[in-house]
């Protein structure tokens, strides 16, 4: 190819308007060896990553295991969960070392018994106020940091008014009852529910609907304080929002607060079953562009489809035929040829 | 991809309210009338199409103001207006108390049930209201009006405060302190059908800043202007000393203004007491310089009182800050609840544009500079400075991660200097004295004077200006002494924020090194006294709902500890503890804890001071 391209004069090439120009050298990320090193102490170890690396990367870097929940790697950082809290030497309060850049010099204790105190409050608060039920991994983290919730108190039950809270504006209980944000779940379409006693506010489908991803803008934060909720406008249902259902804020729920209709009827039923269930990996067959699909399936039937964030064409996200348009693999009658006069 | 927006139709009324601020649309990619030959070949896109944002805090003000609440349709149309997408712009407007994203009738009237107005009739004045009126947010009087409680509401030298707005054609907003319960419904009810906009408010200097009526006070420097001149009036300022700071410092020029703020060792008198001189580093160009007015601490009115009486020292000093600086641009953020502050200071930009003062080639000397005016709308995190900047951007209210700083990384993503109110008028005393005589008072680690808030049981609350190193007990005899019974319980230094101290710590130099010395901050001014005939867990329960209504919910540990904190609180006030005191106890001191380690930004991580100092004073449960 090198030999031909030789052989192609100069003026031709420079001419044709077909073919973009470059004007000027096309930049390319420098190689990690070349980027500067800076070097941060993990738990008494020196350790040195390229400057720009997050301390969440450079604890990973170090062999701890960070938790983590309004993380994603395909997302911009919001550090609002603050569940990555490490501490800082010379720092006054805790910082999210999912946000926070190493710096040279910086020492970091990601066990402290500071840090163990922040990170089990922190659960207990999400544990005793939303249901973690869905959430194998805040249920891990509860177990690991010995994390009590229920010593809050019993949790408040279902109430129907918080889409109409006010900004500053609150009940004062005798605290008999833990506050929860506990309330019947949203379904107003027949793809996916909404299930925002199960939320804890992590942001992230609010960053997969907009910028981060799908630039949809139909769910935002509203309200405020305890009464923050993830919310289209004026909480109309999604159908009148400005949803397209690529479900890409399902695929980065942490909690199955969003989830699929057929996944939540199958949970309603008793008959969702993961000992069951298998993963298949697919390409998607509408368009061109070749999206990888994660089909998963219990009993010969597809009950959730995904994207593997590491995967380089889609990161995680689908649109709503990958995401929800696999129907058509399930049709079980032989004599059906698949087109409407079928 | 297109921006969705409803299939809300806009009223007339809506879409005036809308181009009250932001003029008559020009396209119909715009939200007006669609004409094929001047739209059709054409479209706005990119960054332009975005770049308005940051009008969205005016506009939902407008509509507001015209319909008493924000309707869908009016949300629509402003979306369509400045390309924003309508659930993000719900989110900000039901992110603010002031905003009502329900109908509401069009009078409202605020009351203040926070601790400064509780010593005084707060909560008595609630109650009857409520037999009057009906419960809080109740419609009444032919569904005209209704009534809210308020957090403070900055105006505790005239405890118990209210303040009403009414929304329509013609909206206005009055100011009523002291409230009386006998007249403050009838009041109400004229307001809520008067048809001319009346003056939202009056002062007076001498209930204000009682020091101002004491034989010699000849010694005042901040409040030396306040009662004795006309504060409409630009030669009245310049006849007392006006704009003489700013010529000063524009012939010395920019560093030697820097220079001398840096030598003045001025630290901020907003609350964090930051040095001005760390952040005024001009190697950073700052392109944007911000006035912090938006003061909303309990307790704290001293930024109000100067603003109202003296609003062109507050102009001066920002002009000064931002030539020195070479800012290009500055924004003056007032809280929403400060109507005649937001009045007089808008007043007192236009008169120093025309005069000359602000705006392009500054007094013949090449330099320009502009501010321009923004309101708060009811959320005390507003006054955090990266949530002030998100709020000035038409986002939410929420604060900003740190690192970046603002001087790295500020309002738009610029380096932004900014600075409180009361801070930057004692740039006016720094450039006319030097930074070197201005740090030879007060105190070694506290230079200059100081503004304190006196309020609660005090003979005559008020600002009082005095220098750094003034004991609390001086201070307070410099109010009259305690009132109520006479027999002082407990201060609140610092408002809900801050720590409480005992009398037996009256002694406490007010610097900043003394008060940490107690393990107690200055914050912002504010000294409250508390009579023994105080029930001190009920003002707890107030801060504690305060600190769970403001807290804007971004992060775990605030949006939830603040919560379970007033949860405990109340637990044991109502005997029912969980095991038992002593194990609900220590569960509040790892509520404190974790809201104080691992919340994003001040207000989570000092909602439980006031609690912990509290508890740790007295035995109250």
């Amino acid at each position: 190819m090198d030999g031909e391209k030789e052989k192609v004069p100069a003026q031709v090439r420079t001419v044709n308007p077909l073919v973009p120009v470059p004007r000027g050298p096309i930049p390319t990320v420098p190689p990690e060896s070349t980027r500067r090193t800076v070097r941060v102490t993990i738990d008494g170890r020196e350790i040195s990553v390229p400057e720009g690396t997050t301390l969440l990367e450079a604890t990973r870097k170090a062999g701890k295991d960070t938790p983590t929940l309004c993380y994603l790697e395909s997302l911009t950082p919001v550090n609002v969960c603050r569940i990555c809290v490490v501490e800082l030497e010379g720092s006054r309060a805790l910082v999210p070392a999912c946000s926070r850049k190493a710096e040279d010099g910086m020492v970091i204790r990601t066990d402290s018994e500071r840090v163990r105190l922040s990170r089990r409050l922190i659960l207990e608060f999400l544990a005793s106020s939303v249901d973690v039920s869905t959430s194998p991994q805040i249920r891990s983290y509860l177990e690991r940091y010995d994390a009590q919730p229920q010593r809050f108190g019993v949790p408040q039950s279902a109430s129907e008014g918080r889409d109409a809270a006010h900004a500053g504006v609150h009940v004062v209980t005798d605290g008999s009852r833990a506050a929860a944000v506990a309330q019947p779940t949203k379904v107003d379409n027949e793809l996916y529910v909404r299930d925002y006693g199960k939320c804890i506010l992590c942001y992230k489908c609010v960053e997969a609907c907009g910028v981060d991803a799908q630039n949809t803008f139909a769910i935002a934060v509203a309200g405020r304080g305890f009464d923050a909720r993830i919310s289209t406008e004026f909480a109309v249902p999604l159908p009148d929002s400005a949803c397209v259902y690529c479900g890409n804020c399902i695929g980065v729920c942490p909690t199955g607060a969003l989830m699929f209709v057929s996944e939540h009827n199958m949970r309603k039923a008793g008959t969702w079953d993961e000992s069951r269930q298998s993963s298949t990996d697919t390409i998607c067959p509408y368009c061109g562009v070749g999206c990888t699909l994660t089909l998963r399936v219990q009993d010969e039937k597809i009950v959730r489809v995904e994207s593997p964030i590491e995967n380089g064409v889609t990161h995680g996200n689908l649109c709503v035929k990958g995401r929800f348009g696999w129907q058509f693999v399930q049709i079980q009658d032989k004599n059906h040829n698949g087109s409407d006069a079928g | 991809m297109d921006a969705h927006y409803t299939k809300q139709h806009s009223s007339a009324a809506e879409k005036q309210a809308v181009d009250s601020v932001l003029g008559a649309p020009d396209s119909g990619w715009k939200g007006g009338t669609r004409s094929p030959e001047r739209d059709g070949h054409s479209a706005v896109n990119g960054h332009a199409r975005g770049s308005e944002r940051h009008l969205l805090l005016p506009v939902l003000h407008a509509i507001q103001a015209r319909l008493g609440w924000i309707s869908p349709g009016a949300l629509n149309y402003a979306c369509q207006r400045l390309d924003v997408p309508p659930a993000e712009a719900y989110g900000v407007a039901s992110f603010y108390g002031l905003f009502s994203v329900t109908p509401r009738p069009p009078c409202v009237l605020h009351v203040c049930d926070d601790i400064a107005c509780m010593t005084r009739g707060g909560e008595e004045l609630c109650g009857k209201l409520e037999s009057q009126l009906g419960p809080p947010g109740s419609a009444s009087l032919a569904g005209k009006v209704t009534w809210l409680r308020s957090p403070c509401l900055g105006l505790c030298e005239r405890a118990p405060a209210a303040l009403m707005s009414r929304a329509g054609e013609k909206p206005a907003e009055k100011v009523v302190a002291p409230a009386s319960s006998g007249s403050l419904v009838s009041t109400l009810q004229s307001f809520a059908v008067a048809t001319i906009k009346e003056p939202p408010d009056h002062f007076e200097a001498s209930v204000s800043a009682p020091q101002l009526t004491h034989g010699d006070n000849s010694n005042l420097m901040l409040l030396r202007r306040i009662g004795r001149i006309d504060p409409a009036s630009l030669d009245d300022y310049r006849a007392h000393g006006g704009y003489d700071a700013l010529r000063r410092a524009l012939d010395r020029g920019g560093s030697w203004v820097v220079r001398e703020v840096s030598a003045s060792r001025l630290v901020g008198r907003g609350g964090a007491a930051f040095p001005t001189g760390k952040k005024w580093d001009p190697s950073n160009k700052p392109r944007y310089l911000v006035c912090n007015a938006d003061e909303s601490e309990p307790g704290t009115f001293k930024d109000r009182v100067v603003m109202e009486a003296d609003p062109f020292s507050v102009v001066e000093a920002m002009t000064i800050a931002g030539t020195a600086l070479g800012c290009e641009r500055a924004y003056l953020y007032v809280r929403g609840e400060y109507p005649l502050a937001g009045e007089r200071l808008s007043h007192a930009i236009t008169a120093a544009r025309e005069r000359g003062y602000l705006g392009n080639n500054i007094l013949g000397r090449g330099v320009d500079f502009d501010i321009e005016i923004r309101h708060g709308a009811g959320a005390y995190i507003c006054g955090e400075e990266t949530a002030l900047f998100n709020s000035i951007e038409g986002l939410r209210g929420e604060p900003r991660n740190k690192p970046p700083f603002p001087t790295q990384a500020g309002l738009f993503g610029k380096p932004t200097v900014i600075n409180n109110v009361e801070t930057l008028i004692n740039l006016l005393l720094i450039v006319q004295e030097g930074g070197e005589r201005y740090a030879a008072l007060g105190t070694k680690g506290s230079t200059g004077p100081k503004l304190f808030c006196l309020s609660g049981h005090i003979r005559q609350p008020g600002v009082y200006e005095v220098p750094f190193g003034t004991t609390l007990r001086e201070l307070i005899g410099l109010g009259g002494g305690v009132s109520g019974s006479g027999r002082l319980k407990a201060i609140l230094l610092g408002g809900a924020a801050g720590s409480f101290l005992s009398p037996d710590e009256l002694d406490t130099p007010l610097t900043f090194e003394g008060t940490r010395a107690v393990g107690a901050s200055l914050g912002s001014g504010v000294v409250m006294l508390f009579d023994d005939t105080v029930d001190l867990r009920k003002i707890l329960f107030r801060i504690a709902a305060f600190f769970r209504d403001e807290s804007c919910g971004q992060c775990v540990p605030c949006r939830l500890g603040t919560v379970r904190q007033e949860e405990s609180l109340q637990r044991l006030h109502h005997g029912g503890p969980i095991e038992s005191v002593d194990v609900e106890l220590s569960m509040l001191k790892e509520v404190g804890q974790v809201m104080r380690d691992a919340s994003i930004c001040g207000l989570g991580q000092t909602a439980s001071s006031a609690v912990e100092s509290a508890l740790r004073r007295w035995q109250l449960f």
